[in-house]
């Protein structure tokens, strides 16, 4: 059967059975391998990424072809014409060949497949361990927060008790603690006394001695130790039956004190005193300390250490504080009492003043009245002591309240014009007849250019020098004193002695500079600071005096210096040998001082007569031709209408109602004057008709003076007069009835 | 030699007098006494002085002169010279009589003897100074100019 059909003959017989699961399993093949690109090209399109497309195309085609291949050949299975065998034979070729290209293909792209997904583990691995480390600094962030909340705690309160409290109540909440306690050491140092726990309210004087060698070895390092559960420190609690107490740390807390702290020193480690730290954590809890935990520890334990000593300082500050407060009201009450003291004290002087002076003063007046009437001479011999005792007592009260007045600060200077060459020659007058007693010479030196005329405190400089001249007189026993005075220049005034003293002359002031030398018995070089000194007394003068003194001359001396801007100093070159006591104060120009010495003035014309000088009726008895003329000459000069006699005989003839005034010479011995004053006054008893009686004589002094005054003179000058002088005295007499300022 | 010359020669002797101490302010005072009610109240003062002193101090030697020297009349006269110098104002003379009388307290002969000495060498000197200065302010006066006066 040649059959000219073109047809196929399968190559096996046609088993019926196999064949039909043949083409079934051929039809599910073809079917699978055609949904398959379907599938991929749905979740391709459906996926984003998906790196290679080309490749499921590549792929895509083969399946197709391969499932197009199975497709066909279920046409085969029966009679089929060649056009089915020949798409038949394309298709497995094509097959064939995008298979091929696909094995070749894949080779290449495996392996990239598979070192996609070891990056994908790799990631994964990372991002684990960045949670980690994650989880870890969170909490130390956590950790770092407490511990700064622990601090603010602790440093918002100065209060020893508060801090350590707070400690422990935050360090046991932050970290979860089952017990935490403190142990400060006593005062002895020797022991550490359990002071605050967490839980216990009131831990009872709980001490352990101090040099346990658990406790040095936390006290010798800086970080938290971890120490044993059995140690005396941390057994505080009574164990409660559980099996295994946590872990306990312990640490030093440096407790520091002011006096730890020198400038620009710091504290040494071996003087420091710890207290205890001891930390639990929660028995039975497997709990272990943490590096972190433990630093927090640490860390904390700083803080409280400056916590605690910032709390020292504010007790210390505190207490000082207080302190002064007290000072302030025991010194403002001392204040009050010295006051009232002084007070008292010029009450007491202002009183005293008037109430010693007034019974002094009668005293004095009522013995010198006592001794002008007739006494028989032991009487007239105690009453002399008794004046003498009674002027003694009122220069001691004089002395006493000037000084108390002095120191005050309340004597007030005087300030007047005086003449200060006739100052000095009154001292000189006062001075002399107790020097010549003593067979002493004096001299006085003023320099030329001593000013005549000076405005100061008369009284007082005079007493200064009186003062000082007097000392001299006491304290010598013969030989010369003499008394130099000169204006002070500059050059002098820079004196070795004086060096803190820089008196400086101007147009209105002058220094005047006063030295008076002795060469009596000299002061011992020890003695010479004391001189000045209040009621000091000289030991050696004290030996040598005759007279007795209160010890307060000098010392009132050189406050007057003082108050006149002036300084006053002595030297000695030792026992025996004498000694120069020098001042200086500063004294006033008067403004009508003139310069040049020498002036040539035109003659003075006609009589320059004091108005009521005019022809007035004078007397003047004087033996010596020379000074009666000369006393008449002035009395001429002035106007008057002048009578001379040369003896008393004829001053009795020549005196009447008509002469005002006689003067009287009365230092000539031989010659009574005081006899003719007598005379006179009883001879015109009743008062206005009386002449003025002054007496004229060459030196003054107090005995002088009194027995005129005893007589009943009215007034007392001394030779040689001046015109001014004579014209003054005159003036007084008139006007007051009497001038015993002439002197 | 003119007023005006005159004038000031006078004031340097006067100045010169004063300095070497023979003459105090005393006799200044005397100057300005002087005036048109008494014009030569200088001069008479002056040579009643010397006269005064010549007189004294004859007595003075004859009383030192004696056997048994009377101190009391000794002392007495010196008195009467010291005053008289004191008021013209004779320093030096004045000065030379209080250590005199000093020397007359204890009744020391010899420095007496000595003081006498001394006392007549200066009132020679002192007689001499003022008769220079008494001619000089006559010579002034008769040229018609007036005395000056000094001021101590």
């Amino acid at each position: 059967m040649m059959e000219s059909c073109n047809c196929i003959e399968p190559q096996w017989p046609a088993d019926e059975l196999l064949m039909k699961y043949q083409y079934i399993s051929d039809f599910f093949i073809a079917l699978a391998y055609f949904s398959i690109p379907l599938e991929l090209i749905y979740f391709v399109k459906k996926s984003a990424v998906f790196p290679y497309r080309w490749v499921l195309v590549q792929f895509g085609a083969f399946i197709v072809l391969c499932g197009a291949t199975h497709l066909i050949n279920l046409w085969t299975f029966s009679m089929h014409s060649r056009t089915v065998e020949v798409v038949m034979t394309s298709a497995k070729v094509l097959t064939a060949a995008v298979s091929c290209v696909t094995a070749l293909m894949l080779v290449h792209i495996i392996p990239d497949l598979l070192s996609v997904k070891t990056r994908e583990l790799f990631l994964k691995n990372k991002a684990a361990e960045l949670d980690r480390e994650m989880g870890l600094i969170r909490t130390q962030e956590e950790t770092g927060r407490h511990v700064r909340m622990l601090t603010h705690e602790i440093r918002s309160t100065l209060d020893r008790h508060t801090i350590l409290k707070t400690t422990l109540v935050e360090l046991g909440r932050t970290l979860a603690l089952e017990e935490c306690a403190l142990w400060m050491p006593t005062r002895t140092g020797l022991e550490l006394q359990l002071s605050y726990t967490l839980h216990q309210q009131n831990p009872v004087g709980y001490t352990v001695p101090i040099h346990l060698p658990v406790i040095n070895q936390v006290f010798s390092s800086n970080r938290a130790v971890k120490i044993s559960p059995n140690s005396p420190v941390a057994r505080i609690r009574p164990l409660a039956g559980k099996y295994m107490p946590g872990e306990v740390v312990a640490v030093r807390v440096p407790l520091l004190h002011l006096s730890n702290f020198q400038i620009n020193d710091w504290p040494e480690l071996s003087t420091k005193r710890y207290a205890l730290m001891v930390l639990m954590l929660p028995s039975d809890s497997a709990r272990q300390w943490h590096v972190h935990e433990l630093e927090l520890v640490e860390v904390v334990a700083d803080q409280v250490a400056v916590a605690l000593s910032h709390a020292a300082i504010l007790e210390e500050s505190m207490r000082a504080r207080d302190l002064l407060m007290e000072q302030n009201v025991a010194l403002d009450l001392a204040r009050r009492e010295a006051e009232t003291a002084i007070r008292a004290r010029n009450d007491f002087l202002a009183v005293m003043n008037h109430e010693m002076r007034t019974p002094m003063h009668a005293i004095i007046a009522l013995s010198s009245l006592l001794q002008e009437t007739e006494l028989t001479p032991e009487q007239r011999l105690m009453v002399e002591t008794i004046m003498k005792s009674s002027n003694l007592l009122a220069t001691l009260i004089n002395d006493v309240l000037d000084l108390s007045r002095l120191e005050d600060g309340s004597l007030q200077l005087d300030d007047e014009t005086f003449n200060l060459h006739a100052l000095f020659r009154e001292v000189l007058n006062l001075i002399k007849p107790v020097a010549s007693v003593k067979k002493l010479h004096l001299t006085l030196n003023l320099a030329p250019d001593l000013p005549e005329v000076a405005v100061g405190d008369e009284k007082r400089l005079m007493q200064i020098i009186l003062n000082i001249v007097g000392n001299a007189v006491k304290f010598s026993k013969g030989g010369t004193i003499s008394i130099t005075s000169f204006v002070a220049k500059a050059e002098y005034l820079r004196d070795a002695k004086t060096p803190e003293f820089f008196p400086v002359p101007s147009d209105t002031h002058f220094y005047l500079r006063v030295q008076v030398k002795d060469s009596g018995s000299g002061i011992s070089p020890q003695d010479l600071p004391k001189l000045f000194t209040k009621f000091a007394q000289n030991q050696a003068r004290l030996a040598a005096r005759s007279s007795s003194g209160s010890g307060l001359g000098l010392a009132i001396c050189k406050r007057f210096v003082n108050l006149m801007d002036g300084y006053i100093w002595i030297e000695s070159e030792g026992l025996g040998k004498g000694c120069t006591a020098t001042f200086i104060v500063k004294l006033g120009i008067p403004e009508q001082l003139k310069e040049s010495k020498f002036l040539v003035l035109p003659k003075v014309p006609g009589n320059h007569v004091h108005a009521n000088l005019a022809g007035l009726k004078v007397l003047v008895m004087d033996d010596n031709s020379v000074s009666r003329a000369v006393t008449k000459g002035l009395l001429l000069h002035l106007g008057c209408d002048v009578t001379t006699v040369s003896s008393s005989s004829e001053c009795l003839h020549a005196v009447s109602e008509e002469q005002k005034v006689v003067f009287m010479d009365i230092c000539l011995p031989g010659m009574d004057g005081y006899e003719v004053a007598v005379q006179i006054r009883e001879r015109f008893a009743k008062r206005h008709e009386r002449p003025l009686i002054v007496a004229l004589t060459g030196h003054v002094d107090k005995m002088t003076k009194e027995n005129c005054m005893r007589v009943g003179m009215d007034g007392v000058i001394l030779k040689p007069v001046s015109l001014d002088k004579m014209r003054t005295v005159l003036s007084d007499l008139l006007k007051h009835r009497v001038s015993f300022e002439a002197i | 030699m003119d007023v005006g010359q005159m004038q000031k020669r006078l004031l340097d002797y006067m100045n010169s007098l004063l300095k070497e101490g023979i003459l105090d302010s005393q006799f200044a005072q005397l100057q300005q006494l002087q005036d048109e009610s008494n014009p030569d109240f200088v001069a008479e003062v002056v040579n009643l002085f010397f006269t005064d002193s010549e007189n004294l101090i004859n007595d003075l030697s004859n009383a030192l002169g004696q056997q048994n020297v009377d101190f009391k009349k000794v002392d007495s006269c010196v008195h009467q010279l010291k005053g008289s110098s004191a008021s013209i104002g004779a320093q030096r003379l004045k000065n030379t009589c209080i250590s005199f009388r000093k020397f007359c307290d204890e009744q020391n002969l010899q420095a007496c003897l000595m003081c006498l000495q001394e006392m007549q060498q200066e009132y020679l000197l002192l007689r001499s100074k003022l008769d220079v200065l008494l001619q000089v302010e006559k010579q002034i006066v008769a040229a018609g100019g007036s005395i000056p006066i000094m001021e101590f």
